[in-house]
């Protein structure tokens, strides 16, 4: 088969072989594709001098730049650590009052503040704070505990109704179905109902504000204004966790749902829950 | 009697399965032995309606054997439709998660389903297919060991059914494209060992002094698999009535061994078996010489012998040791030029030829099928560049650059050879539609285009939102802000990967057409005139 063969288009001569019809030409290997492939050799060797690259028994050429993954990672954090120290240590010495009182160190912590809470917080809380049903919006000024910076930086340390920690902030709204009937029921849930402008029976809302009295007022106030001491919510806003209307307060009525937040002190250290308090006081809703 | 052996053979391994179901351990398990019986149940069925007691026919020992080949090509656009068909499907569930029907159809699952259908029962079947038509071809030599090749193609038929309703019920390895649990892996052993036999033993008969450069390809493919297969999923089963085994490697060790499969599987699997495709079906439908001979000896070599250590860099800033994430690297800026050497040569070829661009959308597509490998053989070694790689890793840029080259190379390629093959394997005049051929064409390449630019995009985003500090040193995004970033690029590249489907839809029409022998009535390519062919 090894027959002598010009290609008649390009001119040049094949090797002779033919396979099912192919025959391959004679070209030179060409000469930018050798040349480029020569220096990415010559590179590579280059490269391998400089950095750690050749494995012997128990370790490895180390480079003549000496560098390692590893210390680079730890010399890169240790200068974030530096460029932070200052402020760092100035949050850890100072309460939140004093530290949003400062301009400079209030937006430092508020931006470490904003950070965490996007790792923590924004599952139960929203990625913009906003909450949903069940889980406070932390944007508004309506707060179950209250709104001031040590007030928050005290329910993010010890949570809400979080079993193991003895300080958590508790409060236990009662099912009220085993204590009043419904009729009672639906007169407090119309009255309730009232407060915040949805009428639709008004002959029950006497009755009801009667009921109120006897039972709610303790935890909820002589006004529904909420007490915050005991995490009793405003009854008189907009402003709803399980739901507005009659309906959706009935059911709370007869069998609250409750919330629990963990105790966040232990998890991420007073300092970052101090930041977080920062951050949220800040956001909008803030006493 | 017809298929006596192979009867009694299959009852066997039948009774075996129904034991399996009987006394399996854990219930995926039985589920998945069940699903292995119906199976061999129905292939006794089918023989046992075919057999007869007739002397076969002798069989003429220098016609080629394209039996096999012709199932190959058919199983080729099947699992190809399907492997697409879920593709798009996990497209669209990442841009709408209500799309995740549980347990059987959640990402987790259908992921590995897209991944294997498209490489290894799409690409798979190409390649087996393809690689059985060139070895008899271009060695003048029938296929070796008689039925050897009809095992080879049904065995690995079986593979993919196994390894495709394991991940549906929840059977993984949880090696990244070795998904498979032992049993299904020692079987694709069993059929990869028989596939390696039957292509050598061609090969050794031939009637050629040379062996043709596709045929280096095929076997550097064939063996290498064979090696990468065995090894990386080397590992213990909790039980032999079980579907559960444990890796031999563990910690990084098992992530280098891991990612040493997983990239030498693009090499060799993605790379090599379809330049050996390209060097047969470049040249027959361009009816050019190839490029360079010496081009083709250097960069086959080259590209063996470099590909292999490029593992690492898929593990670039990990526990794994600096050394050999600098010897991923560099070796993956060597391979560079020896991946462009099959370009050229490809291109090359068609000097002299170009002029049939514009009038046969088949060679059309196979220029384009080794653009697109230049493209990512290029985009491949930068991204391996520690500093590019700190910004791609983990992003899109990622899904991007292996979509331009399982869409754009490894998928136009095989689709010209199989456009090529067809009508010469049932003897037909030419395809059912040259017209569709350009359709196909161009719907393809706008979806890859689409993809790949969408991914490009929405990955830089991603790695830059990742990494994006405020001034006080605090990262501005959480993780959750950055895939509500992704979405509207998830709702685009589903649309790509939908134009991609189209397109293989329509060949899948053109090419059963063909099959059935039909042929659509149409205005011949602009710019064709009838040419006489010299006597040669």
């Amino acid at each position: 088969m090894s027959d002598e063969h010009i290609d008649e288009i390009s001119g040049v001569s094949t090797t002779g072989h033919e396979w099912d019809g192919i025959r391959e030409l004679n070209n030179p290997l060409p000469r930018w594709w050798v040349w480029t492939f020569y220096i990415t050799v010559v590179w590579a060797i280059g490269y391998t001098i400089a950095y750690p690259a050749w494995p012997l028994l128990h370790s490895s050429t180390k480079g003549v730049l000496g560098y390692s993954s590893r210390n680079e990672v730890k010399n890169e954090l240790a200068a974030a650590e530096v460029a932070k120290g200052k402020y760092v240590a100035a949050v850890e010495a100072k309460t939140v009052a004093e530290i949003a009182a400062d301009d400079t160190l209030r937006e430092f912590a508020a931006a470490a503040g904003g950070a965490a809470f996007k790792v923590n917080c924004v599952q139960c809380h929203g990625s913009g704070a906003q909450g949903s049903a069940g889980f406070p919006n932390l944007n508004d000024d309506d707060w179950l505990w209250g709104g001031k910076a040590e007030q928050i930086q005290q329910t993010i340390t010890h949570g809400i109704r979080f079993a193991t920690d003895p300080d958590t902030r508790l409060s236990e709204m009662p099912a009220f179905s085993d204590i009043i009937t419904a009729d009672q029921i639906a007169q407090v849930s119309a009255y309730i109902a009232s407060l915040s402008g949805k009428v639709h029976d008004a002959s029950q809302i006497e009755p009801g504000a009667k009921v109120f009295a006897e039972n709610c007022v303790a935890c909820h106030g002589d006004n529904a204004k909420g007490n915050k001491e005991l995490g009793g919510p405003d009854l008189t806003d907009a402003i709803w966790l399980y739901g507005s209307g009659e309906t959706a307060i009935a059911a709370q009525v007869r069998a609250p749902k409750q919330g629990v937040m963990p105790a966040w002190g232990v998890r991420l250290g007073e300092t970052r829950v101090k930041e977080l308090a920062v951050y949220v006081h800040s956001l909008g809703g803030g006493e | 009697m017809k298929f006596g052996t192979q009867i009694f053979a299959l009852s066997l391994f039948t009774f075996a399965a129904l034991v399996a179901a009987g006394f399996g351990v854990d219930e995926p398990f039985r589920q998945h032995m069940w699903v292995l019986f119906f199976v061999l149940l129905g292939f006794v069925f089918i023989l046992l309606r075919n057999t007869n007691f007739e002397v076969p026919a002798p069989i003429d020992p220098s016609a080629y054997m394209d039996g096999p080949i012709r199932y190959g090509a058919i199983a080729t656009m099947f699992w190809g439709v399907i492997g697409m068909t879920v593709g798009v499907v996990i497209a669209l569930q990442l841009a709408y998660p209500d799309l995740n029907i549980q347990p059987w159809f959640n990402f987790g699952r259908l992921r590995p389903l897209h991944t294997s259908g498209v490489v290894f029962a799409f690409g798979g079947n190409a390649l087996l297919c393809t690689s059985l038509y060139v070895v008899q071809r271009t060695c003048r030599a029938r296929l070796f060991g008689g039925d050897l090749a009809w095992f080879v193609f049904w065995g690995y038929q079986l593979f993919i059914v196994m390894a495709a309703t394991g991940y549906l019920l929840g059977i993984t390895e949880s090696r990244e494209y070795a998904e498979p649990e032992w049993y299904v892996d020692i079987w694709l052993t069993i059929v990869w060992v028989a596939y390696l036999i039957l292509f050598l033993g061609t090969i050794l008969k031939r009637k050629e002094p040379h062996i043709y450069v596709a045929n280096w390809f095929y076997l550097s493919f064939i063996v290498t698999i064979a090696m990468l297969h065995v090894i990386n999923n080397l590992s213990m089963p909790a039980s032999f009535l079980g579907s559960k085994s444990y890796s031999a490697f563990s910690g990084v060790q098992d992530a280098l061994t891991q990612w040493w499969y997983g990239h030498n599987a693009v090499g060799f699997f993605l790379t090599a078996g379809f330049l050996g495709m390209m060097y047969y079906f470049v040249p027959k439908q361009a009816n050019r010489p190839v490029y360079s001979y010496r081009l083709s000896i250097i960069h086959f070599w080259a590209i063996i012998f470099l590909y292999i250590w490029a593992g690492p860099h898929h593990l670039h800033y990990t526990a794994l040791p600096d050394w050999a994430q600098t010897l991923g690297m560099v070796f993956s800026i060597m391979l560079w030029m020896p991946s462009w050497g099959g370009m050229i040569n490809g291109l090359m070829t068609l000097s002299g030829a170009w002029d049939k661009l514009r009038t046969d959308p088949i060679i059309r597509m196979m220029v384009m099928a080794i653009a697109f490998y230049g493209m990512s053989t290029f985009e491949g070694p930068m991204m391996s560049i520690k500093s590019v790689n700190s910004l791609s890793h983990y992003t899109d840029w990622t899904i991007g650059h292996v979509h331009s080259g399982a869409l754009g190379w490894v998928g136009m390629i095989s689709f010209g050879a199989i456009y090529f093959m067809v009508p010469k394997l049932w003897n037909r005049e030419r395809l059912y539609s040259l017209r569709l051929v350009t359709w196909h064409f161009w719907l393809a390449t706008l979806g890859i285009v689409v993809y790949a630019a969408v991914m490009w995009v929405s990955g830089v985003m991603q790695g830059l939102m990742w990494r994006e500090y405020d001034e006080q040193g605090f990262l501005v995004y959480s993780f959750a802000e950055t895939v509500a970033a992704m979405h509207p690029y998830y709702v685009m590249r589903a649309l790509g990967g939908a134009m991609y489907l189209a397109g293989a839809l329509i060949m899948a029409w053109n090419i059963a057409m063909t099959i059935l022998g039909y042929q659509r009535q149409e205005e011949p390519m602009p710019g064709t005139l009838p040419v006489l062919q010299p006597a040669e």
